[in-house]
């Protein structure tokens, strides 16, 4: 047990912080990363790819990805991931990305020299935007049924089908995306995983509006829509295989404990300031002995959360510590926002313009929006399946073709 | 950077729970249990083979004078047993205590023979961790009076350490006590009723810091209690999911509905980042002193509510037979209740650690 940082990641430290206090003023805000303006890519960078460059130029984001396809080429590892995350995080400035957390890693793993400098350099830049074509109507904890077909005619693959919850769809350049290839094999044997232009003839979003009253999410549909046979990442068939690479990695993107830091500091700050009757709310032992069970939990995953570091610092597999972190992270963050509306109490419950909005609404909005997580990446039952099975090692439910009736 | 146990660490644990897999089957607890003895002499005698009571004592007073993480890895283990020895008072409390406030002549007297096993210390803190049908201790020169509620470790102890109204530190012999068993749901503890009248002491600590040293010592033995709470929690889980992977009804193991699953699975997800809130808040203890008392509090708190959580639904998931003394499992149930209560509920932790952040 030692939580001391040896003097090269102190001096890691330092030197990010100076970098963040002097430039942090061109940081395109803390909004969600801009969508890639699709209209104007020829007005050259704008502020968000401008302050991607400057992040990959110090070595602060696309780190791991080698200097040929534009990254930094630097060696994995955790612990400065960790530090660039935490810090970050404590500056409230915006981080940097990796183009696409689940595509660019599995197109460097599993893609061919060509999909790599096609794909991986804009990406990193901000140019080339993504979403992901999984979820289907009839697919959803059970994505492996999903029917979405892609033939074979000519040089193309002519697709015909629906996706739907596709993030980012109506802002998205490009589309990766699972399609049935071969009908006849076992269901998780017959997909291929294909990456393709949003602007291919065929293809139609429509978005889709969720309880918070936007439309993050959109239904994509197929028709005949022609996408060359060599756009596939790895070989026909094996798009499963290839999928589960990308669904690792957004599964550990999920329910980073910086966040629930974050917002518990918020939550803190909003119980001192905010009054009803003339006394602050922290003064009300109910509201908080409920903000102290949510430090504990915050604490306990924050802790975990080092743990599971140092797991990978080792090369360990950190087992059950990773494997609750999506359940528990995301429900952590959806009481915390439960906990600042109720301190708000009527006033938690404006939505809309009114001088009297707490934060633009922004805790109903993440309130709404951490349900959203709680289902989406493998609702909490199919994770609850994941740490029974997998990390606890209780048997699969027996598989039984049960027939609507 | 590195949040793992060491080696060391791994094999002390390893060790005690070889130890105690040998000597405190459920049978052993079972039979300590009728007979009411919470100090099974064979077991601690092994126990001191290892050095166990010895853990936090340094080695210039014959102790093995390692941290407070160390003792909440064993404290986890014996929480894993439902072990019938004492341990968080004679072992935790009081030696944390005599080091912090004692005399040289005083950590001479006790502090060898704590190490050894020779001797055991009962602990009564009760006037500052919520009290209860107390009659405050007042001290009178070197003399003590009152009556001090939920004593740990009191079977057979030689000695007592108590804290007083004032938060001074006293040492009383206990041919100068009238010592009452208290008989709580948990019958692998001894908690205990001390009278003090005019009980002539050996002070501790009676000027300079008196608060923040008791306030230490409560900070270890939360701890170690909430680690107590993490190694039985454990060992229901444990149990939980091997009788869910064995128990058949439908002709299926019952482990494959996820009724079933969803209990362990939620279950796991509770009480694994609580290992490393115990872990944190020893090691913030043992080398973080300015994080030491609030993650205490939070580990205390957290452990309570976590521990409930899991010693029911692992009581659930063994259906009827978990209801029944048939397998023992309420043992785990209750310890994991009597660590609830000891050195502040979670209330009364949580209200401490508002108070720690300025929040009242």
């Amino acid at each position: 047990m030692d939580l001391e940082y040896s003097a090269e990641y102190e001096d890691f430290r330092s030197e990010l912080r100076n970098f963040l206090e002097e430039h942090k003023h061109l940081s395109p805000g803390a909004v969600a990363r801009a969508p890639a303006n699709r209209e104007s890519k020829t007005d050259g960078p704008n502020p968000a790819q401008r302050w991607q460059q400057l992040l990959i130029e110090n070595g602060y984001a696309a780190r791991t990805i080698p200097k040929e396809y534009g990254g930094c080429g630097e060696e994995p590892d955790s612990l400065k991931a960790h530090i660039i995350a935490e810090e970050f995080a404590k500056a409230r400035v915006r981080p940097g990305h990796s183009g696409d957390n689940r595509l660019v890693p599995t197109v460097l793993e599993l893609g061919t020299e060509e999909q790599k400098r096609w794909l991986v350099p804009p990406s990193i830049r901000g140019e080339m935007s993504w979403c992901q074509g999984y979820s289907e109507p009839g697919s959803g904890s059970d994505l492996a049924s999903l029917s979405t077909r892609a033939e074979v005619d000519g040089d193309d693959f002519v697709i015909n089908g629906q996706k739907i919850w596709t993030s980012g769809a109506q802002h998205a350049d490009m589309m990766f995306c699972l399609v049935r290839t071969e009908p006849d094999a076992p269901k998780h044997q017959g997909i291929s995983y294909l990456v393709f232009s949003m602007d291919t003839p065929g293809i139609e979003v429509r978005p889709l509006v969720t309880m918070t009253g936007e439309a993050t999410f959109n239904e994509v549909f197929f028709t005949d829509a022609r996408v060359p046979k060599n756009q596939i990442i790895g070989k026909r068939g094996e798009g499963w295989f290839v999928a589960n690479n990308t669904l690792k990695h957004e599964r550990e993107g999920l329910g980073d404990p910086h966040q629930a830091e974050n917002r518990f500091r918020e939550i803190e700050e909003l119980m001192q300031n905010e009054n009803v009757d003339g006394e602050p709310i922290m003064n009300n032992p109910a509201h908080r002995d409920r903000l102290l069970q949510l430090q504990g939990r915050m604490l306990a995953m924050k802790y975990n959360g080092m743990r599971v570091l140092t797991s990978q610092r080792k090369h360990e597999e950190p087992g059950l510590p990773r494997w609750i972190i999506k359940l528990q992270g995301c429900e952590l963050n959806h009481q915390m926002a439960a906990m600042a509306i109720d301190s708000l109490g009527e006033l938690g419950t404006l939505y809309h313009h009114s001088e009297h909005i707490r934060a633009g609404g922004m805790w109903q909005q993440r309130f709404m929006m951490d349900l959203g997580l709680i289902i989406g990446g493998g609702t909490a039952q199919i994770q609850k399946n994941m740490i029974g099975e997998r990390a606890l090692g209780l048997p699969k439910e027996p598989k039984v073709e049960v027939k609507p009736a | 950077m590195d949040f793992a146990l060491s080696e060391e660490q791994q094999f002390l644990t390893q060790t005690v729970n070889d130890l105690l897999r040998d000597q405190c089957s459920l049978d052993v607890v079972r039979n300590d249990a009728s007979e009411n003895q919470t100090k099974n002499a064979s077991l601690y005698h092994a126990l001191t083979e290892l050095g166990i009571p010895g853990t936090l004592i340094s080695e210039d007073y014959g102790g093995v004078g390692l941290r407070l993480l160390d003792a909440a890895l064993i404290a986890e283990s014996l929480g894993g047993s439902v072990a019938t020895v004492p341990f968080i008072g004679s072992s935790v409390l009081a030696p944390v205590a005599i080091q912090l406030a004692g005399s040289e002549v005083q950590k001479d007297t006790w502090l060898p023979r704590l190490a050894s096993g020779e001797i055991t210390c009962g602990v009564a803190l009760g006037d500052h961790v919520g009290a209860r049908d107390n009659t405050p201790i007042s001290t009178n020169g070197a003399t003590v009076s009152g009556r001090a509620m939920f004593a740990l470790d009191v079977q057979d102890a030689d000695v007592f350490l108590v804290a007083t109204k004032n938060c001074e530190l006293h040492l009383v012999e206990a041919g100068e006590v009238e010592l009452n068993r208290l008989f709580t749901i948990d019958k692998t503890r001894s908690v205990g009723e001390i009278v003090f009248d005019s009980a002539s002491s050996d002070p501790l600590l009676s000027s300079g810091d008196l608060k923040g040293t008791l306030a230490t010592v409560v900070d270890a033995g939360r701890v170690v209690v909430a680690a107590d709470t993490l190694g039985a929690g454990q060992a229901m889980l444990d149990k939980a999911v091997a009788y869910a992977g064995e128990r058949q009804q439908f002709n299926r193991v019952i482990g494959s509905f996820q009724a079933v699953k969803h209990m362990c699975a939620e279950m796991a997800a509770e009480l694994e980042p609580c290992r490393s809130l115990v872990w944190y808040a020893a090691h913030a203890f043992d080398a973080i002193p300015e994080e030491a008392r609030l993650t205490a509090c939070h580990a205390k708190a957290h452990l309570a509510e976590v521990g409930r959580f899991v010693a029911r639904k692992a009581t659930e998931v063994h259906g009827g037979m978990g209801f029944t003394d048939l397998l023992g499992l309420h043992y785990w149930f209750k310890r994991i209740e009597l660590n609830r209560q000891l050195l502040g509920t979670p209330e009364f932790v949580r209200n401490e650690a508002a108070k720690l952040q300025g929040w009242i």
